[in-house]
């Protein structure tokens, strides 16, 4: 049913939509099912063998960032096909986030740019970003910051997972204005998902042969929400007698994380505290341009850089630094288990970024290097 | 009653108090009189008490900060400083919340205090409040200002930083309204009020004109919480409006962390709600070198309360001896500032920096091994290397 599908489509078109709804259900359950250790299964290959991939350009850098990554995709010959979805962030109708969600089910998989969020926009038009992960109730955003050789920075060595809580917390988007001038912002903390969170992190931890789990909360001050939080943790560490569970207050946390980030292995955090901890921890790694991040659900994922830059001021300049998005493309490749091909590109990045050490503007090169430049030598170098 | 009458009752009062146990009544029967005497013009030190010496409330704490604030009153007690002390302990473990009425009552007496961090221990009850949280509403010390230098002779990565963070102290996250409607599902709320946001901007945008300061930077994240901080930024924008010399601009919380870690000398005055100011403060101690080198002050419209910037308690190094002294004497520095005793402040400010930075005096979290004793034993010798304080004139 879903290779008829995915023949079909070119035909039909606008259509597919009704049909992945009608057929939506058999395919969904076939992915859904997640194995004994709670791996969840790629998407099955698609007709000859070829994987589709949805694909958001997003705004600012997104769009010719994922220009680059599908250019380099059919120099490299890798068997994925893209679907692209385009979402206007300018526009108040849902309609263009929701394709891009029905697509995403559709596919299971996606690579995405940020789309802006104008906040002088009125409060019920919501944050494209926020609607797509809460959708498709992608609960870990996981973002593994490691020094790259090559890219000069204040702090050396650092390998830090970085799992943050991706559809909660402070990011509700529950707000309301009871009296005038008195605005009360809701931060929801549930025990489901946290738990949820918690199991993640610490099967993230086994599976890599992490030794340590710090918990980075403000249960001082919010006794309830992040006191939830931290004791769901402390109930699934107890269930991982390997592993070593800490916890730290979120302002000790960033500023050890300044000092001496070395002392921190896999941190584990709700969404607030996990957006401003990567930004910290991509800063030490050398900046927004290096990091990829992954969203992962139940059922779906989603890549893109870690901390999520529109970089409106360096749009279409070509000067943007390529590599977080590429690597993030990476990450997807060994999603979809074409490891081989993930194993070659991320090679010829690093090579360029270390040996070769062509660097954008934003690495502090003095020379301003296109990162079409940088491109072609990493095509060069993944011959 | 004239002037004099209402100045004379209040000494007597308060020369009443060490015997009587009737301070609570002495309390309320003159502090109208007193606090309309503050609130008349811009504000003014606490009248100096009889003698001519001042009165400040010292709130220990746990931790570091007994053994810290001893040093700080030995320090005063050497260099002549015209400041006596009312301690008032606060027992962080007990239920009861009188001891930080008390202390509460004594900062209104006194106007000023300098104070150690008080633990919170987030396993008691969510019903036991944060003592610091209750000190800084009670008071209604809306202002938390921490200025972020680097100090020369302390090895950091960074170089240069010179900036002044101004952090809503009373609302924002920290409202401590939290509620379980239903198992499993907590919501917590995040209070901002125009009539706050209107303030601090207010305070912050002052402080920049005071300390001719180019740029005010407001910390948000109005993409997210549109209502909340979207109301913050708007007030921060009217305000913004009456200070043409200044420039006005914005940036989202995430982005200025990821800024502060890699370009912090384009921050200048930033001001911020209270949780995002907590991390940012974080963030700038640690690039400056660590806690135990930032004061700290806390701004109400009738009251000061002076400690260290971080708010550590430092539990697993108290009663070592290797404590950093320099936040709390920069702490009580300010404090001296504050009640206009300007010569003693810059004599041991002075001592303080050059311990630091000529004589290399380290203490174990700035990589060195020198003791906290160590530490005051030269801000001493220091300061009496440089004479008598009438003939310093820096």
């Amino acid at each position: 049913m879903a290779t008829l599908t995915k023949a079909l489509k070119p035909i039909l078109g606008r259509q597919l939509g009704n049909t992945a709804k009608v057929f939506g259900a058999s395919v969904n359950s076939q992915r859904g099912k997640p194995t004994y250790s709670g791996r969840i299964i790629p998407p099955p290959a698609k007709y000859g063998g070829r994987h589709t991939v949805t694909l958001i350009p997003g705004d600012g850098i997104g769009p010719e960032l994922l220009n680059h990554v599908r250019e380099l995709f059919r120099f490299s010959c890798v068997p994925v096909d893209f679907e692209v979805v385009h979402v206007d962030s300018a526009s108040t109708s849902e309609d263009d986030i929701n394709n891009a969600i029905t697509a995403i089910r559709r596919n299971g998989v996606a690579l995405k740019g940020n789309i802006e969020t104008n906040h002088t926009m009125p409060s019920n038009h919501k944050s494209r970003n926020n609607l797509l992960r809460t959708s498709l109730d992608l609960y870990a955003n996981v973002m593994h910051c490691q020094s790259l050789p090559g890219v000069q920075t204040r702090h050396k060595n650092i390998d830090i997972i970085i799992i943050r809580e991706n559809t909660e917390g402070e990011y509700s988007s529950l707000e309301h204005e009871s009296v005038s001038g008195v605005v009360e912002s809701l931060k929801i903390i549930t025990r489901n998902n946290s738990l949820r969170i918690a199991d993640y992190a610490f099967r993230l931890a086994r599976e890599k042969g992490r030794r340590r789990v710090t918990a980075v909360h403000k249960a001082n001050i919010m006794k309830l929400a992040d006191g939830l939080f931290l004791q769901c943790c402390k109930e699934v560490a107890s269930g991982y007698p390997d592993i070593e569970f800490d916890s730290m207050i979120v302002d000790n946390t960033t500023m050890q994380l300044v000092s001496k980030p070395h002392q921190f292995d896999v941190m584990v955090m709700p969404n607030l505290y996990g957006n401003v901890v990567s930004n910290v921890c991509a800063g030490l790694v050398g900046g927004p341009g290096l990091v990829p991040g992954a969203n992962y659900g139940r059922d779906y994922a989603v890549f893109e850089t870690a901390t999520r830059n529109t970089g409106k001021s360096i749009a279409n300049r070509n000067i943007a630094n390529p590599t977080a998005m590429l690597l993030a493309s990476c990450l997807m490749l060994d999603h979809l288990k074409l490891h081989d091909y993930a194993n070659m590109i991320r090679g010829a990045i690093l090579t360029t970024m270390n040996e070769t050490r062509l660097h954008t503007i934003d690495i502090g090169e003095s020379v301003s290097l296109h990162h079409c430049l940088l491109l072609k030598d990493i095509c060069t170098s993944s011959k | 009653m004239s002037i004099a009458a209402r100045s004379a009752f209040f000494h007597f009062s308060t020369r009443l108090q060490p015997w009587t146990g009737l301070k609570s009544t002495a309390n309320n029967l003159k502090s109208p009189a007193v606090c309309c005497q503050r609130k008349k013009s811009s504000y003014t030190p606490p009248p100096a008490k009889y003698g001519g010496r001042h009165t400040v409330t010292l709130i220990p704490g746990d931790g570091i900060g007994p053994e810290l604030l001893n040093h700080v009153r030995e320090l005063f007690r050497f260099c002549c400083v015209p400041v006596d002390f009312e301690i008032v302990r606060v027992d962080s473990s007990a239920s009861s919340e009188d001891d930080i009425n008390n202390a509460v009552t004594a900062i209104k007496r006194n106007g000023v205090a300098l104070k150690g961090n008080i633990e919170t221990n987030h396993n008691l009850p969510p019903s036991h409040k944060s003592k610091n949280k209750l000190l800084r509403t009670s008071l209604d010390l809306y202002a938390n200002v921490m200025h972020c230098q680097s100090l020369p002779g302390v090895p950091t990565r960074h170089k240069d930083i010179d900036v002044v963070i101004i952090r809503e102290n009373t609302e924002g996250e920290y409202s401590s309204l939290e509620h379980e409607n239903v198992p499993g599902v907590v919501e917590s709320l995040k209070i901002i009020t125009r009539v706050n946001s209107l303030r601090i901007a207010e305070y912050a945008f002052n402080l920049a004109r005071e300390k001719g300061r180019r740029k005010v930077t407001a910390v948000h994240k109005a993409n997210i919480m549109k209502l909340g901080d979207g109301l913050f930024l708007q007030c921060c924008k009217e305000v913004a409006a009456g200070y043409p010399d200044i420039t006005f601009d914005n940036m989202i919380v995430d982005n200025t962390t990821m800024q502060l870690v890699s370009k912090p000398q384009q921050f200048d005055v930033m001001v911020m709600p209270n949780l995002y100011g907590n991390i940012v403060s974080n963030v700038c101690a640690g690039l400056v070198g660590g806690p135990g080198l930032v004061p700290g002050v806390n701004y109400g419209k009738d009251y000061a309360v002076f400690e260290t910037a971080t708010r550590n308690t430092g539990k697993s190094i108290a009663n070592k001896n290797i404590a950093n002294p320099t936040a709390t004497l920069l702490a009580s520095c300010l404090m001296l500032d504050h009640l206009k005793l300007h010569a003693y402040a810059r004599m041991i400010r002075k001592a303080v920096l050059k311990t630091l930075s000529e004589t290399q005096l380290h203490t174990a979290d700035l990589g060195g091994q020198g003791t906290t004793s160590e530490v005051l034993h030269s801000i001493m010798q220091e300061i009496q290397r440089g004479g008598p304080r009438t003939t310093e004139q820096i």
